[in-house]
């Protein structure tokens, strides 16, 4: 993956799939301790242990239209290329949490890239899950709760194009806020 | 800034159009295959150019994009499914974001389909 905004958006459809209605994705990043984590929650239907060891096995999917399962394999090599660490914490009936912790400065590092539009695109895709996105520095932080907006909206989908846009602005931003430093 | 109240003006005029909006029987269905594979091979930059593309045009209400997983032809990603209702289904493979405009004028507006980008054009 190019982007590790890539592989949040690969790892969170396993969310998708596992029928979560609530998917958290927090990224927090730190230049004093030169440290970026990344961290997929999800309220799914969860693992077992034995799962949960099987999916860092590249040869182990639970699909069944190919034979390999390279999505959370290559978000945890994301991590530990950077001599960072990555954990899966499961429980079955429960939910799933996925955190890969990263060393920033690292020659392997991969670039966050364009986390904006992976929330974006997963909002407009999944109208009907909630997703709390919290975007972290060393200045502060800012969260979109689509709940909070569910409530604003009254029964108007996520997926409407004028909210989707707005989604899109108020990421922007609230990003520039975050980095702008002014 | 971004503010609720914008969001509340949104929501209102949504609802003054509902009735329009409720459920196009006709609306054609634009699957962009993101899985692992296709997102890798760069499915997020042309699901964005449809969906760009098709408000562009102001076509929301007849065509939807959304996502799919890996239909298991990982090799052509990134893998994009034109689904429009009473006709066959149509796969175009190695997509970019280059060829979107044409996909939407021609097949989505115009109704045909654009052969050469098609799975069976580039199958050997």
């Amino acid at each position: 993956m190019r982007e590790l905004s890539l592989n949040v958006m690969d790892v969170a459809q396993n969310s998708v799939r596992a029928e979560a209605s609530l998917v958290t994705i927090t990224v927090e990043e730190s230049d004093k301790d030169d440290s970026l984590s990344i961290s997929i929650g999800d309220n799914g239907c969860g693992m077992t242990e034995e799962q949960v060891s099987q999916v860092i096995d590249p040869f182990f999917t639970t699909r069944t239209t190919r034979k390999v399962g390279l999505g959370v394999p290559l978000f945890k090599l994301s991590a530990e290329q950077t001599g960072g660490s990555f954990e899966i914490s499961s429980r079955l009936g429960e939910g799933t949490t996925t955190t890969a912790r990263y060393v920033k400065s690292h020659v392997d590092m991969t670039p966050l890239g364009d986390i904006n539009s992976t929330v974006e695109i997963l909002i407009r895709c999944n109208p009907q899950i909630d997703f709390v996105f919290t975007r972290t520095n060393d200045n502060g932080s800012f969260t979109l709760d689509t709940r909070e907006l569910r409530a604003v909206l009254e029964g108007v989908s996520l997926d409407t194009p004028d909210v989707t846009e707005w989604i899109r602005q108020y990421l922007e931003e609230q990003t520039q806020i975050l980095f702008g430093g002014a | 800034m971004k503010s609720l109240a914008e969001l509340q003006a949104i929501r209102d005029k949504a609802k003054a159009n509902l009735n329009l909006r409720k459920e196009n029987p006709n609306a054609a269905r634009v699957l962009v295959g993101m899985a692992t594979c296709g997102i890798a091979a760069g499915a997020r930059p042309v699901l964005n150019a449809f969906t760009e593309e098709i408000a562009k045009r102001g076509l929301q209400e007849d065509i939807t994009v959304t996502q799919t997983g890996c239909i298991g032809i990982c090799q052509y990603e990134p893998v994009v499914e034109i689904e429009i209702p009473g006709e066959e289904k149509v796969t175009y493979v190695k997509m970019t974001p280059e060829k979107v405009a044409r996909v939407v004028n021609d097949h989505l507006v115009n109704r045909n389909v654009v052969t050469e980008y098609t799975i069976g054009a580039n199958t050997k």
